[in-house]
């Protein structure tokens, strides 16, 4: 088998690990504490948060300008018409202003 | 409605796959721009489409597929790479402890399966069933699972065999579409409690480590450091919902 197939059972056994660890490991415990529950209500958010704030802050003003668009259509439409407006804004800048 | 059917609407397993199955084409039509372009860009980096597929189908874990395309396109060691892939998912272990409070009642080899399915859209959807007081159970689970996993593999193997049509993924913004997403469900959590505190952290925490750390860890240094400022701020119970 290619060293691609490894990498990929892996990566894959340890993906699945992380997505049953949690409960495993938790769910040892009777009662959550309230500032082990406030923290886990706050993973989404945090999580992903940081799959936006580093492509918006460290690459052109195109990103950055896309980003904040998207968040400011985001705070009056749903997912959909966001994810479609922004798109179409990059595309847009990208046109008119190629680095 | 007389007691006998009532009873059997509340544990419909068809209607709850349905209702499931409803909720998850929206997230399948999100996702499939990702999908197609992780094919496109496997077979880009070396892979084989049955490499691609193989991978979307035994990860199904869409950054960390791109991270680990990205990372196998510049020769890094193996092992690096799939540390790299466990760093990226490590969010997975809260995500885990949460669900798992809400899908109990499944049966052992109905949570193994239900904690393989456990991708973020999936988390946020399951969650903001149980937070609404509507019953998780695994026929709905499942619905809303199938769907966004049938064409996520689907579209490793359409975005593998096409890949190369896109001539400038660039133009198209392709790598600035995950951001905006991430972004979108990030902007749908803003009703939760010390939501702004939680994003401005993890969003200045994760340009920092970006920028020192270096990627991938700046998701793991980012999203700890949420999540300690959410702990640091919270407030015994009975102030909150339940």
């Amino acid at each position: 088998m290619s060293t691609i197939v490894w990498i990929i059972f892996a990566a894959a056994i340890m993906t699945f690990l992380t997505r049953i660890g949690g409960h495993l490991v938790l769910s040892r415990f009777e009662r959550i504490h309230y500032r082990v529950e406030a923290g886990l209500n706050a993973v989404p958010a945090a999580v992903l948060t940081t799959l936006v704030a580093p492509p918006a802050f460290t690459n052109g003003w195109q990103e950055f300008a896309t980003l904040l668009f998207s968040g400011l259509i985001a705070t009056r439409f749903s997912m959909m018409p966001m994810f479609f407006s922004g798109a179409a804004f990059i595309i847009l800048l990208r046109h008119f202003f190629p680095i | 409605m007389d007691q006998a059917v009532s009873a059997e609407t509340a544990g419909r397993p068809r209607g709850d796959f349905w209702e499931g199955f409803r909720k998850g084409l929206p997230i399948m039509v999100a996702s499939a721009p990702f999908g197609l372009l992780f094919g496109a860009v496997a077979v880009d980096n070396g892979f084989t489409v049955f490499e691609a597929v193989l991978m979307s189908a035994t990860l199904y874990a869409g950054a960390s597929q791109m991270v680990g395309l990205e990372l196998f396109g510049q020769k890094i060691a193996p092992w690096l790479i799939v540390l790299s892939i466990f760093a990226v998912n490590f969010r997975h272990v809260l995500y885990s402890a949460s669900v798992g409070r809400r899908i109990r009642h499944f049966t052992f080899w109905q949570k193994v399966v239900s904690f393989f399915l456990l991708v973020d859209p999936q988390y946020a959807e399951t969650e903001k069933r149980g937070e609404a007081g509507l019953p998780v159970t695994f026929a709905w689970y499942l619905g809303l699972a199938t769907p966004v996993y049938v064409m996520w593999v689907s579209e490793a193997f359409i975005g593998g065999v096409f890949g190369n049509l896109i001539s400038n993924p660039h133009a198209i913004g392709l790598d600035v579409l995950l951001p905006i997403y991430f972004l979108g469900l990030v902007m749908g959590f803003r009703s939760r409690p010390r939501w702004l505190p939680v994003v401005i952290t993890s969003g200045v925490a994760s340009v920092l480590a970006y920028n020192t750390v270096g990627s991938p860890w700046h998701v793991s240094i980012g999203a700890i450091a949420g999540i300690l400022v959410a702990a640091v701020l919270a407030k015994p119970a009975n102030s909150e919902e339940n």
